[in-house]
């Protein structure tokens, strides 16, 4: 039977591209791994090869046709003793993917869309049934009151406004350079530290070998000689060889030297879930971190925080953990046309006023909580979603502050459940705001298992809105 | 006594490093040989360019890193192997596990995530292991498995079971600081273990020097006393003969010795790396005058082992057998929900 040749996705979330160039004609022999079409997105072009060899028979979809759906049959390969004739009867190469794309591809969009990188291009956190994370919805940063009144707001994603961040303040500082995989000539594994490279050139922007252990170190010895180095790791999770120099140099010089030297550096990069990459490299390093006296720990929600916290984080003279998300890098929020927009280190943000229920998250977390406020909302029950942006030093009197407000408390994150931030969060309300709570707190966190690489097991380790919304109907006794 | 005195400390090194090994003359290739290898080898690209459609369909998720060009390093070396050899290597390791007489159902239905895959679904393209064939993963961290693959080797010494364990990692993985760390160990332990390094050039869009002080990897025990040669890792022949050489060298009670495969993967790093910083050129170049298995089946047509009828007949057998296991992978249903919870402790 002929096979049909399919339109390829040339990253998760695609939908649609162009192609634009045939390489092969009707009547053509071609052979596995022939190079025979390119195809396009807004992004990147990428070469479509032959899995099987054959005659193409026919080509369904004319060079420069824009808008070809993923999946939709752009050729017609004859095998052996096959002629025209047969087409029609062509066969698909298989039945349907366990629907593992979303309807608009906007969910775990990360820089999948960007087509040139590398590590997360394969990103593909589109479960089974729909998106695991909602929408971003426009935060009330009016409540910001970093922000003033009728400033120019401007839509950004939060790749550019951390690279944004990272150039503004390195024209201001001379000392201030980014070292990490990838981040000089191929632009960030991720696209992050896109253009910095021309920018500011080799000397300031420091491709290393694959040596997070090393790198790690001689940024803390860099930082300890007067430097400023952003370190940057391709995801938090390969940081785990480097926590020694993190921890035991990084965090303590400054007390272990009574205060002549410290650290004042920023190590920077993804963490947590990405999307069906599995156990090694899904983790959230929010509570890992928190732990450490000695160390500055923060993780932006919206592009806007993003931006301001980590140019404060450039400044601080302590080491700052910077912790980013994958899924959030493409997501486009607004952020403050200012020309130093800077935030405040260990300020929460509240994102929606409310005086039914407390809800508690940072970073990814928030993409939960609003829904689930949101739908809440529909209900009648009105939640104060508060995004922490800082996890230390950690602003929990705005947690009590809203606490002694609404009675009720939950909190919600990707990380694992025991020794969580929302443990010490329960933890330190109890003790300070006991006589104001009407129920116990609830703590949502990622389930206490490594994470699986199914699709359905990966959505099901993961928190969710219907947890989130349970639980506030659980404090709330409305269920 | 004197003579020793009037040496520099690096030339005694390199004395008795013997790091001065030479690569081995390629195996001299019977019919059975060239026709075995030809077949695993095409087992393992038609395998890979099955996965490489099956994530352009959506069937696959996350990370995928095909192996496609590199094929003939893991087919010489498990030529060269014995009956409880073990094998570990990183992330781009579906190769690795056909070669290791893993089943293609299982490594597919794996890549899919589902519940007949070699971790039951959940752990995905980098993290697979099968006990039965001494597969010891499958590992997502870079440089990890020199350290685990040491380890094993330490088991090996520890039971006197005259296994060895081939531990294979990148170009980019050699830089990593706990490979030195083994490569003490090994040494000073004198522990069976075969470091083959799988020079493919690049680190994701990092070339070889723009990462490495020292670009010729067999050199990169020299501070250990560990030998080491080069390899061209598209000859099928030359990889075996230094196969054979290197796993006798460790089970004899020689030590660690390092086997730097020259290679090439000719797709992205994953999947959909478009590959700007290497031209086109270049792959072209490799794929046209080295590939593995364009090179085998030269000779075997040149030798008259087969004609193309024949050749044309195992194709047609490994394309049965891959598309067998993609339809199981795509129709073999994921994993029951209670499987979050399994496996976790004993
Ligand atoms: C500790 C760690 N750092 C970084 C990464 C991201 N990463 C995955 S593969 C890779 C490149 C490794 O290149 P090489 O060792 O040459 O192997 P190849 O991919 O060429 O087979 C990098 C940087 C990782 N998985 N683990
Ligand atoms: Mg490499």
């Amino acid at each position: 039977m002929p096979v049909d040749i399919l339109m390829p996705a040339l990253s998760p979330t695609m939908e649609e591209g162009n192609l634009a160039k045939w390489l092969v004609k009707e009547g053509d022999n071609v052979s596995s791994g022939d190079v025979i079409a390119e195809i396009e997105t807004d992004k990147a072009t990428m070469e479509v090869e032959a899995v099987d060899e054959g005659v193409i028979g026919k080509i369904l979809i004319d060079e420069g046709a824009e808008g070809v759906k993923v999946n939709t049959p752009i050729a017609v390969l004859l095998q052996e003793g096959e002629s025209a004739d047969d087409i029609g009867k062509s066969a698909p190469p298989s039945g349907d993917p366990h629907g593992e794309r979303s309807a608009d591809g906007a969910a775990g969009e990360g820089t999948a869309t960007d087509g040139n990188a590398v590590e997360d291009m394969d990103a593909r956190r589109v479960p089974a049934e729909g998106k695991v994370h909602p929408e971003p919805s426009a935060p009330d940063v009016g409540s910001d009151p970093d922000i003033p009144d009728g400033t120019e707001m401007v839509p950004t994603t939060v790749r550019e406004a951390l690279r944004d961040a990272m150039a503004e303040e390195m024209r201001a500082d001379e000392t201030v350079f980014v070292m990490g995989e990838e981040v000089a000539e191929y632009q960030g594994a991720y696209k992050v530290t896109q253009g910095l490279l021309d920018e500011f050139g080799p000397k300031r922007v420091v491709d290393t070998p694959i040596t997070e252990h090393g790198f790690a170190g001689v940024g803390v010895g860099a930082a300890m000689s007067g430097l400023r180095p952003i370190v940057e790791f391709m995801t938090f999770n390969f940081a785990m060889q480097a926590i020694d120099q993190i921890i035991n140099s990084a965090a303590k010089t400054l007390y272990m030297s009574g205060g002549q030297m410290g650290a004042p550096m920023v190590f920077r990069g993804a963490s947590g879930a990405a999307a069906r990459v599995a156990a090694q490299h899904s983790q959230d390093y929010a509570a890992w971190y928190s732990h450490v006296p000695g160390l500055k720990v923060v993780m932006p929600y919206t592009a806007a925080d993003a931006k301001g916290l980590l140019k404060a984080a450039i400044r601080d003279p302590n080491p700052v953990i910077f912790l980013e998300n994958e899924i959030l890098y493409g997501q486009t929020f607004d952020v403050p046309k200012l020309d130093d927009f800077v935030l405040p280190i260990g300020k929460a943000r509240i994102h929606r006023s409310g005086s039914d229920c407390t809800i508690v998250s940072f970073g990814i977390g928030m993409t939960y909580a609003i829904k689930a406020a949101e739908e809440l909302a529909g209900a009648g029950i009105e939640c104060e979603v508060i995004d922490l942006r800082t996890i230390r030093p950690m602003d929990l009197p705005t947690v009590i502050e809203s606490v002694k407000k609404t009675g009720r408390l939950v909190t919600v994150e990707e990380g694992f459940p025991q020794s969580s931030v929302g443990d010490f969060i329960a933890n330190r309300v109890q003790r300070e705001a006991f006589d104001y709570l009407d129920a116990p707190v609830v703590t949502i966190a990622g389930k206490d298992v490594p994470m699986p690489y199914a699709a359905n097991l990966e959505k099901l380790a993961l928190p969710n809105v219907g947890e989130v919304v349970d639980a506030v109907k659980t404090v709330t006794y409305a269920s | 006594m004197a003579t020793r005195a009037k040496k520099t400390p690096a030339a005694s090194a390199r004395g008795k490093t013997s790091s001065t090994i030479k690569a081995p003359k390629p195996a001299e290739f019977s019919k059975d040989d060239e026709l075995l290898a030809y077949r695993e080898m095409l087992m393992i690209r038609r395998f890979e360019e099955k996965a490489g459609q099956l994530y352009g369909m959506g069937f696959i998720g996350g990370f995928c890193h095909l192996y496609i060009g590199q094929e003939a390093v893991v087919t010489g070396m498990q030529m060269a192997a014995k009956e409880g050899d073990q094998v570990i290597t990183g992330y781009r390791d579906h190769g690795h596990m056909l070669a290791a007489g893993m089943e293609s159902r299982g490594v597919m239905a794996e890549l899919t995530g589902r519940q007949g895959g070699y971790s039951k679904g959940k752990g995905g393209s980098m993290h697979m292991f099968s006990k039965e064939k001494n597969f010891y993963g499958g590992h997502g961290i870079v440089g990890a498995q020199v350290s685990l693959g040491t380890g094993i080797a330490f088991g090996n010494k520890y039971r006197e079971n005259g296994a060895v364990t081939m531990t294979y990692f990148g170009d980019g993985a050699a830089n990593q600081g706990q490979v030195y760390e083994s490569f003490n160990m090994a040494s000073l332990w004198k522990l069976p273990v075969v470091y083959v390094i799988e020079n493919n050039r690049y680190a994701m869009g990092t070339s070889v020097s723009r990462a490495s002080a020292e670009t010729d990897f067999s050199h990169r025990g020299t501070s250990f006393l560990i030998p080491g040669f080069q390899v061209d890792g598209m000859d099928v022949r030359a990889v075996k003969a230094a196969g054979e050489l290197a796993l006798e060298h460790a089970r004899s009670g020689k030590g660690p010795i390092i086997v730097e495969m020259q290679t090439y993967r000719y797709r992205g790093h994953s999947m959909s790396d478009p590959a700007k910083y290497r031209s086109k050129d270049e792959v072209q170049k490799m794929r046209s005058e080295h590939d593995p298995i364009e090179q085998v089946k030269a000779r075997i047509l040149e030798k008259g082992y087969a004609d193309e009828a024949e050749l044309k007949a195992i194709d047609k057998e490994v394309r049965d057998i891959v598309s067998d296991a993609a339809e199981f992978a795509q129709t073999d249903p994921e994993p029951d929900a209670s499987e979050l919870y399994t496996d976790i402790l004993h």
